[in-house]
């Protein structure tokens, strides 16, 4: 079995993990500085894709075409996101259903910008390992519907990666404690993120761990907190200086710069007062500077709507599960929004218990890919991972009322079978709609596809009798199959999901990312080497005028010719050539290098001397 | 395994109601780990559907039969050769000792949604709500204790007989819940969105 990594795909951050053979336990991978965090933003520049680090560099610099948060547009409609678009600096257009970033006039879909974060950390995997990987278990929120989890999978392919299990993130984080041994019995993992919430309760025993429900809220994390906080200091600013940009006749909020300093200045304010108390914050605008003072109380009022708005789904989770927060053993903390302090004080005060978080709550969720990579691997063989659906499904039936063929926190994989016919004579086609969600009506629930069931021989109404059979696999993720009864014969199913892309639309962008991946890694090599080039020539022009007399003539006729020739070549697109006239250059400089240097190591012999004298007089 | 064996046979058990709570737990894990798609990833692909399916029909026949009630729904249609998919086996029936003071409950209901609810509508509908739930277990303990009794020693000339016993008090349970979830959503109208809310 080849190895497959684990990812932790998240709002802001995103996070790939293996499991290390020798010890067993898990491991996240680092970039070459170290760093274990990518952040989940992905910029488009002339000079190519950025994304992580390099992206986060661009948000205020380049707000229109640098994309984050992305994954809270994954599988939704354009009329799900569209009250929070006017927060996002980038512009967000419907098409075909579903939501559409347009960068510079061309148009990319979420999945597409997921794919730029999956493979820069499947790229650092596989210079890890210096071997290629290509499977991949990926973490997705415990309460993304099939949508969510669709477009997730996409994101996979379209990176080149086999995304081999779509696991939940608290399930995830419950393997990962469940590893180190930490809790047994009846857990409640509270798993709040950048971007989306999710509270799983399980029974854990004996390497089994079974998930006995789960809610959330898909559009509720740390994002939020930051937006009400950002919507607080424009305001406060609008007043305190109302003069000064009267003056200068700014609106501020129209101003996507501004509004993404704005931004990124609350995020900094919310990190700093979860372990403080009060800081300071100094904006510095064109013609006046604002500056003040917040305090975590302050934060707190500002948060605490969104953070009740999280109670609820930990109610219903705890009476589907059929428990009172008394017969909890433990409650686990997971996701960077869990250390705010009134997140803690909450869940404290609803459960009746000290929530723990001894592992990073920010690296637990990856480390339980990673763990369920090794299990789907062969590695581990002693756990047992029982998971759940998270939302009912059903069947639209006349009137618009909605048939529940699978409930809500029902062990997954899981199928249900229905029988259908026909209601005209001769109908060779059955239309189906299928739904998800709790609501009684087929128009309040989250459409997920409609379903044509054909090659039904003619015959009269009521005769034909199809047997249709919903599955829903072990990634949440739904399969249908039909039947006709009498013939025996397998009715074709042709999908038609509601907000997601189609076959071929995946298929597209698999090559079409072949192309650019090709053609941004050369771009990036050259811009590499020419900077190389560079960094030579004006090395050695500052070394030839410094030293120019301690060689000889005809060696400096040889450097000048090397220098020549680089000059030359050093902004074409030939690569190789670059490179062979960079080495070049090195070779004809190195004994002028050694002369520079033993001359500058006797004037520093002689300054020292001439130290040593002064001193002694 | 095939997939057109019953829940009962899944778990290699009798087709008996008396079923260990334990026992049953430790096979579900115990076939999980045998047919889940976890330790399926380097069979053939055959192999893979086959074992999903199975994985499927286990986790369904675990679910009905680790709750009481369902046990017994699934057992009748088992028993009356029906379609066994989830579904319910019966049609829901008044009880005959109740059917005067239903008809009153369903006159309030009519009421409080034509006018309102006040303090003392409300308190009446409560009143009302618990002595039916209590009612609702009533018949709940005679189905999981008397007459699952009844059928674990019945001889197979009897069986039908405690079929239809059982029949009969699904039916009452049916209806019983039916007026309860009523009930629960004039005095909660913010919960009536919720349809599983009572589902098993």
């Amino acid at each position: 079995m080849s190895r497959i990594i684990g990812i932790d795909l998240g709002t802001t951050n995103s996070l790939v993990a293996y499991v290390d053979d020798t010890t067993g336990l898990p491991r996240i991978i680092p970039d070459e500085r170290g760093r274990a965090l990518l952040p989940s933003i992905v910029s488009f520049t002339p000079a190519g894709v950025l994304v992580g680090d390099d992206a986060r560099r661009q948000l205020v610099r380049r707000p229109h075409s640098t994309v984050y948060s992305v994954k809270r547009l994954m599988g939704r409609s354009y009329e799900d996101v569209k009250d929070e678009l006017r927060y996002l600096p980038f512009s967000v257009k419907p098409a075909e259903g579903i939501a559409k970033i347009q960068i510079e006039g061309r148009e990319v879909t979420p999945p597409e910008i997921s794919a730029i974060v999956l493979r820069a950390l499947k790229e650092r995997a596989e210079k890890h390992f210096g071997e290629r990987l290509e499977k991949a278990v990926v973490t997705v929120p415990a309460y993304f519907n099939d949508s969510q989890r669709q477009a997730t999978r996409d994101a996979g392919r379209i990176a080149g990666l086999d995304v081999v299990r779509i696991v939940n993130e608290p399930t995830a984080a419950s393997l990962a404690y469940g590893l180190h041994r930490l809790y047994e019995g009846r857990i409640a993992v509270y798993d709040l993120g950048g971007g989306t919430f999710d509270v799983s309760i399980l029974h854990v025993k004996g390497g089994v761990f079974e998930v006995l429900a789960t809610n959330g809220d898909t559009h509720l994390g740390g994002d939020d907190f930051d937006r009400v906080i950002m919507l607080w200091l424009l305001e406060d600013i609008q007043a305190r200086h109302h003069a000064d940009l009267a003056r200068t006749c700014v609106n501020l909020a129209e101003d996507p710069e501004v509004m993404q300093e704005l931004r990124l200045a609350a995020e900094a304010a919310k990190v700093r007062l979860s372990s403080v108390e009060r800081t300071t914050l100094t904006l510095p605008f064109a013609n006046f500077t604002y500056h003040r003072e917040i305090t975590r109380a302050d934060i707190e009022r500002l948060i605490a709507p969104l953070v009740e708005k999280t109670l609820g789904p930990c109610r219903q989770a705890l009476k589907d599960a059929g428990l009172t927060p008394s017969a909890l053993d433990a409650v686990v903390l997971v996701g960077g929004s869990t250390r705010v302090p009134l997140v803690r004080r909450r869940v404290e005060e609803l459960y009746g218990k000290t929530p723990k978080s001894q592992l990073d709550p920010d690296l637990v969720v990856a480390l339980g890919a990673a763990v369920q990579a090794q299990i789907l691997a062969g590695g581990i063989t002693d756990m047992l991972l029982l998971d759940v659906t998270p939302l009912s499904l059903g069947i639209e039936t006349l009137g618009g009322i909605v048939s529940v063929l699978i409930t809500r926190n029902t062990t997954i994989p899981t199928s249900a079978r229905e029988m259908f016919t026909t209601s005209v004579d001769g109908q060779t086609i059955v239309d189906l709609h299928v739904v998800q969600g709790e609501r009684e009506l087929a128009k309040d629930c989250r459409s997920l596809a409609r379903f044509e069931l054909s090659g039904i021989d003619p015959m009269p109404a009521g005769m034909p009798k199809i047997e249709v059979t919903f599955l829903i696999d072990a990634n949440g993720i739904l399969v249908v199959n039909a039947r006709e009864q009498r013939s025996g014969k397998a009715a074709s199913v042709e999908v038609r999901p509601t907000y997601g892309l189609v076959e071929a639309d995946v298929e597209r962008m698999i090559e079409d990312s072949f192309t650019y991946a090709e053609a941004d890694v050369e771009t990036r090599l050259l811009i590499e080497t020419r900077n190389e080039a560079e960094t030579v020539l004006t090395h050695v022009e500052r070394a030839m005028r410094q030293g120019r007399e301690l060689v000889s003539p005809e060696e400096r006729a040889q450097i000048d010719a090397a220098v020549r020739a680089l000059s030359e070549v050093r902004d074409t697109d030939d690569r190789e050539r670059i490179h062979d006239c960079t080495i070049a250059l090195n070779r004809a400089t190195e004994h002028l290098a050694e002369l520079m240097m033993d001359a500058a190591l006797r004037a520093a012999v002689q300054s020292k001397r001439a130290d040593e004298i002064m001193e002694s007089s | 395994m095939s997939q057109t064996v019953n829940y009962f046979e899944v778990f290699g058990l009798p087709r008996t109601l008396g079923i260990d709570a334990g026992q049953l737990q430790a096979k579900f894990y115990e076939l999980s780990r045998r047919y889940h798609p976890d330790f399926q990833q380097s069979a053939p692909p055959a192999e893979q559907e086959r074992a999903l399916t199975l994985s499927a029909l286990v986790n369904t026949a675990y679910r009905t039969l680790r709750d009481p009630i369902a046990r017994i729904e699934y057992l009748v249609r088992l028993e009356e050769g029906r379609d066994t998919r989830e579904g319910s086996a019966v049609k829901p029936a008044a009880p005959p000792e109740l059917l005067e003071e239903i008809f009153e409950v369903q006159e309030m209901l009519e009421d409080a949604k034509a006018s309102g609810l006040d303090d003392e509508g409300r308190n009446r509908l409560a009143a009302e709500r618990d002595r039916l739930v209590a009612r609702c277990h009533q018949e709940e303990e005679l189905l999981t204790g008397a007459l699952a009794a009844d059928w674990d020693e019945a001889s197979p000339a009897g069986r039908p007989r405690v079929v239809a016993a059982f029949k009969a008090a699904l039916a009452t349970r049916a209806y019983l819940r039916t007026v309860i979830d009523d009930l629960e959503a004039a005095l909660d109208p913010a919960g009536e969105t919720d349809v599983t809310h009572h589902r098993h």
